[in-house]
């Protein structure tokens, strides 16, 4: 195997409130390849997002990192110095946010945005950087992306400003893309093209993509790997399709059974019973325990260690499905 | 009655007292308007009696003896007077007028107010534009203005207080008035046209005075602050009624010859005064502003 | 968006007549303006000549049918006391004040935001604390005293600085201004931080509140992820955003600028138009208050309107929006 772009370990994240110490991220590790995607999938408040943002190392106030590696290419970004994380942030690794409505600065030009991006990594002129820019529209299926770069973002549509977004991420050709949710806002069918697009831009360029969704419909199509996070830990690791075709998990089971498509029509969908648990006041033993439909009297005191099957997947549960 | 029920008032003082900056403020208003009321019996001198004054005790710098032994801790004007008394006594006047102008003002701009949002139509148009238009001039230059043609004079000063603050609170009572009014019951209660007076007095005026007593508070530290500036620039309050703001006119002269005393301490007294009931307003608004509370 | 300025400017015109007309016969009624302005030794044939050039010995009506006709022509009167025409008084007397006003306006802006935004970006920090606590001072310190202190301090105690006048002035498109000279600037300094002091707190208070929410914006975040300097970011992505209501305010108070103007002018004997106003009242020059007034109205309709159009200038959403309208 090649090496990985993106080697996480024991990543742990918490945040210092008023409240208490909530570890939002706990101890998650996994590796993604050149060209390939992985799909960090788990409900709202699952630590999906901070995961993202501890690798971008945007952590704020009260949150802080607190252990654990996150190795790009051999090198670890936790501890780096603020001004080398800065020269890599938008350079070898971009990120793209869930609203485009929110994400883009409205007192300023697309074109300012995107060529100040570019100023700050590559010595080059504004002339070349505005080229770079127009380039990088056209690469994302802007039309007349030259006209384009003098709107401002509340001139365009949603799904435009979206692909904008994608623009600036792909323009310096990363070795990591980290998108949040990144078609959560959009249409349907904008939603649609976007991914094939990405799907095909990331493929051309050997680029590493993490995927964060709630959605596990995306993921079948999209996904190499697929990471399945609850309250803060991944809880089942697996290639996309042992993952949807058998998952260990209960957890990644339920998740499975309420896709509409998933169950015959006339049945009633499954849920996950209750709702994902507050990281202040989590239950003990396994966090899942008090939702599961597997749970015996273990898992009440315990907390699942993490198993391995065959040196790729791997879960963290004591009473695992069935694989047949 | 027991100690343990909860009346609104109850609760709003404790609501108020989470704030120990608030609560030190407080106090200090309340000694404050004490002092101003007492004046008499707390200061050592009459300061506008003449024959009090020694004019052996002249510019003397704080915290000096006098001639006769007096003791002055905030030293003495050119005349001998004894500047913390005339001080106590320039802070009576000038919460004497604030507070007089303040309360017309209140009783003027609530009335209208209601008046307004009662009447709807044309009546509410023509009043509230007079606001706007009033409101979208600087009060100190109104009240300039309205001096120079008034004169000068205590009553002139809070004639011209009243003009520039009734629209304030004519403003936020309309505002107030109208949450209430747009309820059903006080619409059902206009069609039957039954107990008008009653619904407007027990419904609608207590529900306006929150806001109202929060703005005035505000405002009495404004309309200090105003009749002091107009009394500096010589057209407020006369001789022979100082206020802070006449004391530290006076002191003016003095200051470039370094008796700085004089103009001083009024104007740390006038400063403290503003900030105390600043900070008590400030305060006040999160206790009743019913948006805060959950 | 031309209906909506035209409603603007006949309200205005509205307002401004309303004004006139009240200050007119406010002014009519206090005092007489003859016994102050006419000698008594003069013989009756002379003191009548007298009443008569100034126009005094008509009625009331006519009087205001004259003053009407005068200020739709651009006179406003001639002042009792100095003989001129009343506009032209102050006009001469405009440059003084605001040049006074743009240089606190300045020095609120400069020493403002780059304060506030310091304490919006770093809410803990002991300095930010200072910061505000200054701030709150800042309001509640009357302004004439706050002169009267700064005289004290600069003039009095460390003599660095004059108490008071224009000092020497060089002439710009033939107008005398102070900042031109090293000895001008330094006697414009005091007045104008005393009317800066009070701008400066605000506009603490604005930016400090202004930095703190659009540092929780997205396109904030985003701005870190694209790995943009700090100083790119504050510089141009906050302040970009916290300027509008900055401005917006600022604007407003240009024209209670003004009004402090005329403590600020008193105290520091600055000689612009808020010091002649306090000296016409004194002398019932009832002339030049009424052009004072109808000059201070019009200054302060054109800063309602061009705030207004900086407003649209810095925000494209706006701008857009009128152009749909």
């Amino acid at each position: 195997m090649t090496q990985p772009v993106l080697s996480v370990r024991n990543l742990t994240t918490e945040f210092h409130t008023k409240a208490g110490i909530v570890r939002a991220v706990d101890g998650i590790s996994f590796d993604v390849g050149p060209g390939e995607v992985m799909a960090l999938v788990g409900e709202s408040g699952s630590g999906k997002t901070i995961t993202g943002f501890s690798i971008m190392g945007l952590i704020d106030e009260p949150g802080k990192v607190v252990d654990g590696e996150i190795l790009l290419n051999g090198q670890n970004l936790r501890g780096m110095s603020e001004k080398k994380l800065q020269g890599l942030r938008g350079d070898r690794i971009a990120m793209i946010f869930q609203d485009p409505m929110m994400t883009l600065n409205p007192l300023l030009r697309i074109e300012e945005q995107m060529v100040e991006t570019v100023l700050a990594h590559r010595d080059v002129s504004k002339a070349r950087a505005r080229e770079m820019a127009t380039e990088a529209l056209a690469l994302v299926g802007i039309p007349s992306p030259a006209e384009r770069l003098r709107n401002y973002p509340h001139e365009m549509s949603g799904g435009m400003r979206q692909r904008v977004v994608i623009a600036i991420a792909l323009m310096l050709e990363p070795d990591l893309i980290i998108a949040d949710e990144p078609t959560t806002a959009l249409d349907v069918t904008i939603q649609s093209q976007i991914l094939s697009e990405m799907q095909k831009l990331m493929a051309e360029r050997n680029t590493a993509l993490i995927w964060v969704t709630h959605d596990l419909t995306v993921v079948a199509g999209l996904a190499h790997k697929v990471a399945v996070m609850y309250a803060g830990r991944i809880v089942e690791y697996a290639d996309v399709d042992p993952l949807l075709d058998q998952p260990i998990h209960p957890y990644t089971s339920g998740l499975i059974s309420s896709i509409p498509s998933s169950v015959p029509r006339g049945q009633t969908l499954r849920q996950i019973p209750g709702m994902a648990p507050s990281l202040l006041n989590l239950p003990k033993g396994c966090s899942f325990q008090p939702r599961c439909f597997a749970a015996s009297e273990q898992c009440g005191v315990s907390r699942p260690d993490e198993t391995n099957v065959d040196g790729v997947r791997r879960y963290r549960c004591h009473n695992p499905l069935e694989v047949a | 009655m027991s100690a343990a029920v909860e009346t609104p008032f109850r609760r709003l003082v404790s609501e108020f007292s989470t704030s120990p900056v608030a609560v030190g403020a407080g106090i200090a208003v309340v000694l404050i308007i004490l002092a101003a009321t007492f004046a008499e019996f707390v200061v050592p001198q009459n300061p506008y009696d003449l024959a009090s004054l020694n004019i052996l005790d002249g510019s003397l710098p704080p915290m000096s003896e006098g001639f006769e032994g007096n003791y002055y801790l905030l030293g003495t004007d050119e005349q001998g007077r004894d500047m913390f008394s005339a001080m106590i006594y320039g802070l009576r006047t000038s919460l004497l007028v604030s507070f007089i102008a303040v309360t017309s003002a209140v009783l003027i701009g609530m009335t209208l107010g209601m008046f307004a949002a009662w009447r709807g139509g044309w009546v509410e148009s023509l009043i509230m534009r007079i606001v706007d238009i009033q409101l979208s001039f600087p009060a100190l230059l109104v009240a300039l203005i309205l001096l120079a043609i008034l004169g000068k004079g205590v009553d002139k000063v809070i004639i011209a207080l009243i003009m520039i603050q009734w629209a304030y609170f004519a403003r936020t009572t309309r505002g107030a008035a109208l949450s209430e009014i747009r309820k059903d019951y006080v619409m059902a209660a206009r069609c039957t046209a039954l107990g008008q007076m009653r619904i407007l007095f027990r419904h609608v005026l207590p529900n306006c005075l929150p806001p109202v007593i929060v703005i005035a508070t505000v405002q009495i530290a404004n309309a200090i602050a105003i009749e002091a500036s107009l009394s500096f620039l010589g057209v407020g309050v006369p001789i022979t009624e100082p206020s802070l703001g006449l004391l530290i006119s006076n002191g003016f002269g003095y200051l470039l010859s370094g008796r700085y005393w004089i103009s001083f301490y009024p104007g740390i007294a006038l400063l403290l005064t503003l900030t105390c009931i600043n900070l008590v307003g400030d305060q006040m608004r999160d206790v009743l502003n019913p948006r805060l509370h959950k | 968006m031309l209906a909506y300025l035209i409603r603007r400017l006949g309200q205005s015109v509205l307002v401004m007549s309303v004004m006139a007309t009240i200050v007119f016969f406010g002014l009519y009624m206090v005092g007489n303006p003859v016994d102050l302005l006419i000698n008594p030794e003069d013989d009756l044939a002379a003191q009548e000549a007298a009443i008569a050039r100034l126009g005094l010995d008509q009625p009331i009506l006519v009087q205001f049918w004259h003053f009407l006709q005068g200020v739709v022509q651009g006179d406003l009167g001639t002042s009792f006391v100095h003989n001129q025409p009343a506009l032209e008084l102050i006009l001469s007397r405009l440059p003084a004040t605001l040049e006074l006003a743009a240089f606190a306006m300045l020095l609120a802006v400069i020493i403002g935001i780059p304060l506030g935004m310091f304490a919006g970006l770093y809410p803990k920090s002991p300095v930010s604390k200072g910061i505000m606590a200054g701030s709150i001072l800042g309001f509640s310190t009357p302004n004439f005293w706050q002169g009267l202190m700064l005289i004290m301090l600069f003039a009095v105690f460390w003599r660095v600085l004059p108490a008071g006048g224009r000092g020497e002035t060089a002439e710009l498109f033939g107008i005398p201004f102070s900042f031109l000279t090293l000895d001008g600037l330094q006697h414009l300094f005091l007045p104008a931080l005393n009317i800066a002091i009070y701008k400066i707190s605000l506009v603490i208070r604005l930016s400090q509140a202004g930095t703190a929410e659009v540092s929780l914006q997205d396109y904030v975040k985003y701005a870190r992820a694209r790995g943009l300097s700090t100083r790119r970011i504050v510089g141009t992505h906050i302040l970009k955003n916290i300027l509008i209501p900055i401005v917006t305010v600022l604007g407003l108070e240009l024209g209670s600028v003004l009004a402090f103007a005329v403590v600020t002018e008193t105290v520091f004997s600055w000689p612009g138009m808020g010091k002649l106003l306090i000296d016409s009242i004194g002398l019932l020059d009832r002339p030049v208050v009424v052009a004072y007034l109808m000059l201070t109205v019009f200054l302060f309709v054109v800063i309602n309107l061009v705030v207004d159009l900086v407003y649209s200038l810095l925000d494209p959403r706006i701008r857009t929006k009128g152009k749909n309208a």
